[in-house]
C-alpha cells in the first residue's frame, strides 16, 4: 500500500484531529472529510421510531481491509484524488460517536465533493463490516439490508 | 472435498458457530456451497439466501466452480458498515 491510501480498522474512538495530517499534499487545494456517526433513532417502514441504546460493529478484518483498499484505489482512479484515508471503528460504538471516517484530497474541490458519497455507497454495499443494534428495550438485531436489485 | 466456511454477524449469532465444515464435490459451484450451508443451518436460511461467498477476501460469482479451491472460504451476509 503506497502512501496515497491509508486504511485502518480501530477499536478506539475516531478523532479527526489524529488523522487530518494524513491528507496533507501541497499540490492539493481540496481536502474533504465525512464522519458517519451512530444515531439514536431509526424510522421503520411502518412509521415506528426505534430507539437505539448502543451499536456494535464486527468485520471480516483481512477482507474488509482489502476491500477498503480496493475501494480507495478505484476512487483514486475514478476521481482525481491524490490521497484517501478510511478509518472504521469496530466493537462497541456509543451513540453520537464516529463509526467511520473517510477523507480525500484532490487538486480541485469538485473531485473531493463527488468522491465521498461514491466511496460511502461502495463501503455500504461491498465491505464486510456489520453492525448490531441494541435497542433501549435491550433487544438486539444484526443489520443485514436486503441487497439492491442491480438493475 | 471438505471446506471450512467462516461465519459472521447474523449467521454466526443464530448458529452459535464461527465456522462450519462441509463436504462438497470438487466441481461444486458457489451456489452449491450456499445451498449446503442453508441445509445445515436452516435457522439462517433466509439470510444465507441473500449472502455471498468469498474466497481469500474476494467475492465469487454463484456459478463459479469453487469446490476444489484451497483458500479461506467466508460466508458474507449483506453488509451494514458505516
Amino acid at each position: 500500500m503506497d502512501d496515497s491510501r491509508l486504511i485502518r480498522l480501530v477499536n478506539e474512538p475516531i478523532r479527526l484531529a489524529e488523522w487530518e495530517a494524513k491528507l496533507a499534499d501541497i499540490d492539493c487545494g481540496a481536502q474533504a472529510w465525512f464522519a458517519g456517526v451512530t444515531r439514536r433513532t431509526t424510522e421503520t417502514n411502518d412509521g415506528q421510531t426505534l430507539l437505539t441504546k448502543t451499536l456494535f460493529y464486527e468485520a471480516h478484518p483481512t477482507m474488509a481491509v482489502g476491500q477498503l483498499d480496493q475501494l480507495a484505489i478505484d476512487a483514486i482512479g475514478k476521481f482525481e484524488l491524490r490521497r484517501v484515508v478510511i478509518v472504521h471503528r469496530l466493537g462497541e460504538v456509543p451513540l453520537g460517536e464516529a463509526s467511520v471516517l473517510m477523507g480525500c484530497a484532490s487538486p480541485h474541490r469538485k473531485d473531493c465533493f463527488a468522491a465521498l458519497p461514491w466511496m460511502m455507497d461502495r463501503l455500504k454495499q461491498e465491505v464486510p463490516i456489520w453492525k448490531r443494534e441494541t435497542f433501549q428495550d435491550e433487544s438486539t438485531e444484526w443489520i443485514h439490508p436486503e441487497p439492491r436489485d442491480p438493475t | 472435498m471438505k471446506q471450512r466456511i467462516l461465519l459472521f454477524a447474523g449467521v454466526r449469532s443464530a448458529s452459535g458457530l464461527d465456522h462450519i465444515d462441509i463436504d462438497v464435490d470438487d466441481d461444486a459451484t458457489a451456489q452449491v456451497v450456499l445451498d449446503e450451508l442453508e441445509r445445515q443451518l436452516p435457522d439462517s436460511g433466509g439470510l444465507i439466501r441473500i449472502s455471498r461467498l468469498a474466497i481469500d477476501g474476494r467475492y465469487v460469482g454463484n456459478d463459479e466452480q469453487v469446490g476444489h479451491c484451497s483458500g479461506e472460504f467466508a460466508l458474507i451476509p449483506p453488509v451494514s458498515g458505516g
